[in-house]
């Protein structure tokens, strides 16, 4: 019988180095977030009633990649999820596990982000995420690509709002100044203004610099009811509010491509949830699979107006001091951006952002307010989280 | 001296699949496109014109379409061109591929034969034509 609902807090987070992981297994992978995890939080395995694993491949040698990796970590037994939303597919995970203590279902949750994308032949990849639209309609013939989508807004983009290539490698060269910082990012190197604009284009407009690497990794949050969490830590992170979306399948059903659709209502809701407005947030991480995404999220999650984007980032708005920072842990661009981890890993940085344990990186904390912005797909699935110390 | 590296992955089983994709309840857009012509669906309950096409209203719910022919006359919307190509397209040049809103008020997402890169904009004018292929009848614009 459900008879309240209840506060769900982030008790306890681990992260994977994020990279080329050929070293490893996917459950081997998946073991370096979850006992870290577990540690953080002081609990084991048997402490948990249900576990949800957010992976988004179609490639594994196994069918039921989930249940490998949960056997691995110690798990056999427990409630058993997967969760896919394409590259929101740890976000999916983690509202999952939300909605399991949430309802009272459940005591302790934990939500495990995992995905291996490099051991497949990268032209395969780039078919297998290019077909993430209407297959028949896009690809079939005409062979889409998923940086080719992401294209097409950055063109509309730089048509309405005269957006500039510039503007797009200021993204990138703050998500790799960020990530070089970053033990755990895939990329910890610094590059340049110029090494972006001079780098190969792979969707016109889009150069090599503007897209996210295709890496391995894998994060891991526990969550726990209010009770058990105060009886745990003196600095739980709740999960405040949660906003989900969807658009749809063609990009030719969409009425314009300056933005997400499925961003801005999700946000809007997830705004509602907390009631609270972007301008009260200390820090946020969004989904930069592009640079141009990256842009088109400040826009859509309202921390500045629709077509500023652009300026905004190039006079330095989103780095740390400045009015919201922004992917301070390197972003899907130099982190790395394995899919179904990548939500999961929002959750791990903006935990340790909120517990203020998130070293040479940390950002201002005054409000104790974060927001994790998980888009699938391009604008097809979004997941927007608020976190609240 | 160099010390042999040690091989530690190894390569699973392939599989591979190649799905049948139905194309019975879509047979007269199919056809259309065999006669060079090109359809959009239009729900007979509630008007909503649909491209791509569809057998069910997803608006109304209802399974009654008419079938519209589409002129061919319309505007860039936006468009990429993809250098770096899937699998399957690997072979092919480096193609361009638009979203065009065609007059009959349906966007069309196609490749575009691009002869002249400077006239590529948005805002251009496009013709949709029906083009024959090997492997079944396609479309594509070309540029005004």
């Amino acid at each position: 019988m459900v008879t309240s609902v209840n506060r769900v807090a982030i008790v306890g987070v681990g992260h994977s180095k994020f990279g080329d992981r050929r070293d490893v297994t996917l459950p081997e992978l998946g073991f370096e977030a979850t006992k870290p995890a577990f540690e953080d939080a002081g609990l084991t395995p048997r402490d948990i009633d249900f576990v949800s694993v957010g992976i988004s491949g179609v490639w594994y040698e196994d069918f039921l990649p989930a249940v490998v990796v949960s056997e691995y970590s110690g798990l056999a037994g427990k409630g058993l999820m997967r969760c896919e939303a394409a590259c929101a597919s740890g976000s999916a995970a983690v509202t999952s596990a939300y909605n399991m203590v949430r309802t009272g279902a459940s005591k302790a949750t934990v939500a495990i982000g995992i995905e291996k994308m490099i051991g497949v032949e990268p032209l395969t990849m780039m078919e297998v995420i290019g077909r993430a639209g209407y297959y028949l309609w896009e690809f079939h013939n005409f062979g889409m690509t998923f940086p080719g989508y992401y294209a097409m807004h950055a063109t509309q983009h730089f048509h309405r709002f005269g957006t500039t290539d510039k503007q797009l490698a200021a993204v990138a060269v703050k998500s790799h100044k960020y990530g070089s910082m970053n033990s755990n990012a895939h990329f910890q190197k610094p590059i340049t203004i110029n090494d972006h604009l001079t780098s190969r284009v792979v969707a016109w407009p889009l150069k090599l610099y503007d897209c996210c690497p295709v890496s391995d990794g894998a994060a891991a949050v526990i969550l726990a009811s209010e009770d058990l969490a105060r009886s745990l830590t003196d600095s739980p992170v709740w999960i405040d509010g949660i906003g989900i979306s969807s658009d749809t399948a063609n990009m030719s059903k969409r009425p314009d491509y300056i933005g997400l659709q499925a961003s801005v209502t999700a946000a809007q809701q997830a705004y509602r949830m907390s009631n609270i407005t972007p301008n009260q947030l200390d820090i946020a991480n969004v989904h930069d699979c592009f640079t141009i995404a990256e842009i088109m999220a400040y826009e859509d999650l309202g921390f500045c107006e629709k077509g500023k984007g652009g300026p905004f980032v190039e006079d330095g708005q989103t780095e740390m001091g400045g009015k919201i920072p922004v992917n301070l842990d390197g972003g899907l661009k130099s982190k790395g951006h394995p899919l179904g981890a990548t939500g999961v890993s929002m959750m791990v940085e903006l935990t340790r952002q909120l517990r203020k344990q998130a070293g040479k990186r940390q950002a201002a904390v005054k409000n104790g307010l974060a927001l994790a912005h998980n888009v699938g797909g391009t604008g097809h699935y979004c997941y927007v989280t608020v976190l609240r110390s | 001296m160099t010390t042999p590296t040690q091989k530690t992955t190894t390569n699973a089983k392939p599989i591979t699949f190649n799905p049948e994709m139905a194309t019975r309840k879509l047979s007269e857009f199919w056809r259309g496109l065999e006669n060079g012509k090109i359809y959009a669906s239009k729900c007979r309950k509630c008007g909503t014109l649909s491209f791509p096409p569809v057998a069910d209203c997803s608006r109304c719910m209802s399974s009654d379409p008419e079938w519209i022919e589409i002129e061919g006359e319309g505007e860039i919307e936006t468009f990429t061109k993809i250098m770096i190509r899937p699998k399957n397209f690997a072979d092919h040049s480096p193609y361009t591929v638009a979203v065009a809103k065609m007059k009959e008020g349906v966007k069309v997402l196609a490749s575009i034969t691009v002869p002249d890169e400077g006239k590529l904009k948005i805002g251009a004018k496009i013709k949709l034509i029906t083009k024959k292929a090997e492997a079944g009848s396609t479309y594509e614009f070309t540029l005004q």
